[in-house]
């Protein structure tokens, strides 16, 4: 397990990525900086093939909740199931770009349930077509499908989603009752920003999505029977609609007024114009920023223009736009490492990753993750989660250690033979070598590395037992996992 | 959006390097000086609360006009009389604990409160009811300014937030803990006896080395902290069972018998966050039918404050306790075509306590479609504030926190005739 520590990789990979498998370290670590960016967002050429491997040995466990393993069905599943991936797929950076989307565009799986069932409720947001009777493809593996595809038609997607559809009850807007809350979103959140929209465009916005609506088909026998969306023409509300900004290349404002049955093209003129506003590739500029760059600081205004230039350019390609993420100086500079707070999702995966999952199953961390501020399917609120410090409450943070702990004394054993391959468990300093090495932080504030070496030598004079050396490793990783400086990625 | 978290934060750092070596012995001190503490409770009802339907104008025929589906029959409304516009006015049917607390006269509703210009953003309303600033919807919240004005050194425990998130409202330089489940707030280890004391005590020494050169980082430093002394105090409330009943699936009340059991324990806490959501009702609001969506949200809100009520009656606490509810708009009065009600302007806050003078408080609006109503808005689509809700504020914060509200709110915000506490 011993690494070799490249800072650039790593880096590269906890933010591209979760952290780092040994394996991924030594494969991505044979690579120049620029090779292993290519080949993070080069990922269609790697087969996905990571679901084949859930519950097979050597893999991260996972837990068995109803008679089978149902993440179409049964949300707990579908947690884990997207837990294994974080863990085990080769294309890190989709799992990673499909994370940045479903906080983009906040779905909640409560609210979709209450309207529908449970069962339904996974079904929109993570079944996929292949494993459903009625080839539904939930939300999630939409944006999966799609995580560096372009983002017009991921808008495009969104905005006719089952899912969305529900949950921002887009399927009951008609234009006898205009239906506002998802034409305020996909304006306020989804695409140009607050302030750059009047409360004029949000009736215009609601009205052009005017029957955008849900019909039923499929066999309620079978199985097949599902939601689906369907334009519904006579709901359509078909006079022009007027906006504050361009809707189109030319600048025109206005979406003419169109008879009902060709009224879906007021939805695809305004997803289009809105894709191309200049506000939208700053946006997502922006938001990349901080996503993959640095928490730390202001907005660098360079990156984001030359971002959103290079979004503008190639008509909303995110493979072009991250490929220009990764290739950045903003990225690669090395005062942008550990600048960013970890999301319980990164730190947990990154933990398992640092640290062993043999025998350890996602289903554990479930409870954990919820308790540390993020629910895989259940943001807040349709603007996701709050970033940044505000994961860092006292009972997250708590959370976090205990999380630490959980895992340190399930790998207990494990680490201490570990310890011990590595010829690290002779005396305390050479174990404290070994999992500052194993477990990278930002570097420790001063006085840290001396408790932890205090620590190894509390309780005893050193003899390196097995029952030590368990003790001692298992304490240690807890204390490094929930330490500060780890919670940055 | 929310006028994003980090912005807030970035303008926060700059203030962020407070000492956080808070000493051993403050918790001590705070514990000696407990016994009676005056407690602010703020209430947080998120989503966008459809005040008509919490307290209905039941004699306006346009309530009844504009929401066909979804208006209360005026048989089914708990009324609580009219106000000095003689509009009469009564509470949702589920309400029937605020009813008998609204007849005890400890229930303040004040009516039409907002702003200028309201915003109907979520993100966006839900930080300028926090800032208390429409203009600034990025610096600290009103209540965490409030803890910052307290002399220092500032005890831990000296707010206590009931959710797992980090509140506008409440940040500001003094930390909150943030405290969902007092018994899941504990430090656990994988190894048992001494060597998991050596790591307890590991982890409280390593907290200790704040780099406070380094402020992003010290704030998780800060957490670590606050998190590390607070396990003990928060572990006495954790056995807390109250004297009335807090529903074990309402997640409010348990929040509130938190809130209560920390109160009768003494810790020494002042502030208080709470919230119940899901007010947002576009859709099937189904305001009348029993388990129907705001028919729960009103159920969920009248027995967490009925228990919580009743247990500090029971405790001798009431009068050292104020609650005060706000929530980031009000609704559009027409329903629209999902049974539900869009994004609105004013809407009504509650104040209860002890010493709280009850009753209702400014006026009904009239909910004729006259484009020149001047209680609406919006080409007479929404409710126009009366009350700026800083107004409310400033009775907070000058006759029951004892600070000068014109410093807080960095502004003169006092108005006459709403002197419910």
């Amino acid at each position: 397990m011993a690494k070799a520590p490249d800072p650039q990789i790593e880096h590269l990979l906890r933010r591209a990525g979760f952290g780092a498998r040994p394996d991924e370290l030594a494969s991505y670590g044979n690579m120049s900086t620029a090779q292993a960016a290519d080949a993070l967002v080069n990922y269609d050429s790697v087969p996905d093939t990571v679901d084949s491997f859930i519950g097979k040995p050597g893999y991260v466990n996972t837990t068995l909740h109803g008679a089978a393993f149902a993440p179409q069905s049964a949300i707990v599943d579908s947690r884990q199931r997207w837990l294994f991936r974080m863990v085990h797929s080769d294309r890190p950076l989709q799992e990673k770009m499909t994370l940045f989307w479903h906080n983009h565009f906040a779905t909640g799986y409560n609210k979709i349930a209450g309207a529908l069932s449970t069962t339904e409720g996974a079904r929109y947001l993570a079944a996929k077509a292949s494993e459903d009777p009625g080839q539904v493809r939930g939300q999630m593996e939409m944006l999966r499908d799609n995580a560096l595809g372009n983002f017009k038609d991921i808008l495009l997607a969104i905005a006719k989603d089952t899912a969305m559809l529900v949950w921002l009850d887009g399927r009951t807007n008609t234009k006898a009752q205009p239906q506002e809350n998802f034409g305020r979103e996909i304006m306020e959140l989804f695409t140009v920003g607050v302030g750059n929209y009047t409360e004029p465009d949000v009736t215009a916005a609601a009205r052009v999505f005017t029957g955008w609506n849900l019909q039923r088909p499929g066999s309620a026998t079978d199985g097949s029977q599902h939601y689906e969306f369907n334009y519904v023409a006579n709901s359509h509300e078909t006079t022009a609609k007027t906006f504050s900004f361009a809707v189109y290349p030319d600048g025109g404002k206005t979406i003419p007024a169109r008879a009902a049955s060709g009224g879906m093209q007021d939805g695809l003129d305004f997803i289009n114009g809105l894709a191309a506003h200049p506000n939208t590739a700053r946006y997502l500029a922006t938001k990349l920023y901080r996503f993959f760059v640095t928490e730390f600081g202001a907005v660098n205004a360079t990156f984001v223009n030359r971002v959103a230039s290079v979004y503008l350019q190639n008509g909303g390609n995110m493979k072009a736009v991250m490929r220009e993420v990764l290739s950045s100086p903003e990225f690669w500079d090395q005062s942008a490492y550990f600048t960013r707070y970890a999301w319980p999702a990164e730190f947990v995966i990154r933990a398992l990753k640092d640290i062993g999952w043999t025998g350890f199953s996602v289903d554990s961390a479930l409870t954990t993750m919820a308790n540390m501020g993020q629910i895989l399917f259940e943001p807040p609120d349709v603007s996701g989660w709050d970033l940044g410090q505000s994961w860092f409450s006292t009972s997250a943070m708590l959370a976090r250690m205990n999380f630490g702990s959980t895992l340190a004394g399930n790998q207990k054993f494990n680490l201490a033979t570990a310890v011990k391959a590595a010829g690290a468990g002779t005396t305390p300093e050479a174990m404290l070598a070994y999992f500052t090495n194993e477990l990278a932080t930002a570097p420790l504030a001063s006085g840290v590395s001396t408790e932890f070496s205090t620590y190894l030598h509390t309780n005893g004079a050193w003899t390196g037992s097995d029952a030590q050396l368990q003790a001692k490793a298992s304490g240690l990783v807890h204390l490094m996992a929930g330490c500060p400086e780890y919670q940055l990625v | 959006m929310k006028v994003t978290r980090r912005q807030f934060v970035k303008g926060g750092i700059a203030a962020f390097t407070v000492t956080y070596a808070a000493p051993e012995f403050l918790s001590d001190v705070a514990f000696a000086q407990s016994g009676h503490v005056r407690n602010l409770v703020v209430l947080n009802m998120s989503g966008g609360n459809d005040s008509l339907s919490m307290l209905a104008p039941y004699n306006d025929p346009f309530y009844y006009s504009r929401r066909p589906t979804i208006a209360i029959p005026a048989g089914q409304i708990l009324q609580v009389g009219t106000d000095s516009s003689k509009v009469a006015l009564g509470l949702h049917p589920r309400l029937t604990g605020l009813k008998s607390i609204f007849d005890q006269g400890k229930l303040a509703l004040i009516q039409r409160t907002g702003y200028p210009n309201q915003s109907r953003s979520h993100f966006l309303g839900t930080d300028i009811w926090s800032t208390a600033d429409p203009n600034n919807s990025t610096e600290f919240g009103w209540v965490g300014r409030y803890l910052d004005s307290l002399p220092s050194p500032v005890d831990p425990l000296v707010g206590w937030n009931t959710t797992s998130s980090l509140p506008h409202v409440i940040q500001g330089k003094t930390a909150v803990p943030a405290i969902a489940s007092p018994s899941g707030y504990a430090f656990s280890s994988p190894n048992t006896g001494a060597e998991a004391s050596a790591e307890r005590s590991t982890a409280v020494r390593i907290a200790s080395h704040v780099p406070v050169d380094r402020p992003e980082l010290a704030f998780v430093y800060g957490t670590s902290q606050d998190a590390l002394a607070t396990l003990d105090r928060v572990a006495t409330v954790a056995t807390y069972t109250g004297t009335a009943t807090y529903a074990a699936n309402n997640g409010f009340a348990q929040a509130l018998k938190a809130v209560a059991g920390a109160m009768v324990r003494g810790i020494g806490t002042k502030v208080f966050y709470v919230t119940t959501g899901g007010f947002d009702t576009h859709s099937s609001q189904n305001v009348n039918a029993t388990g129907g969506a705001y028919y729960n949200l009103m159920g969920t809100l009248n027995d967490g404050l009925l228990a919580f009520y009743t247990d500090l009656k029971n405790q001798g606490l009431l009068d050292d306790t104020l609650i005060l509810s706000f929530s980031e708009f009000g609704r559009r009065i027409s329903e629209n075509g999902s049974n539900g009600t869009d994004h609105g302007a004013a809407s009504v806050m509650l104040a209860m306590g002890g010493k709280v003078n009850g009753g209702l408080y400014g006026t009904a609006p009239n909910l004729n479609l006259d484009p020149k109503n001047p209680t609406l808005e919006n080409s007479a689509g929404d409710v126009t504030f009366e009350t700026d809700f800083r107004s409310v504020y400033a009775q907070v914060i000058d006759n029951w926190l004892g600070t000068d509200s014109t410093k807080l709110l960095n502004g003169n915000f006092r108005k006459s005739g709403i002197g419910f506490i």
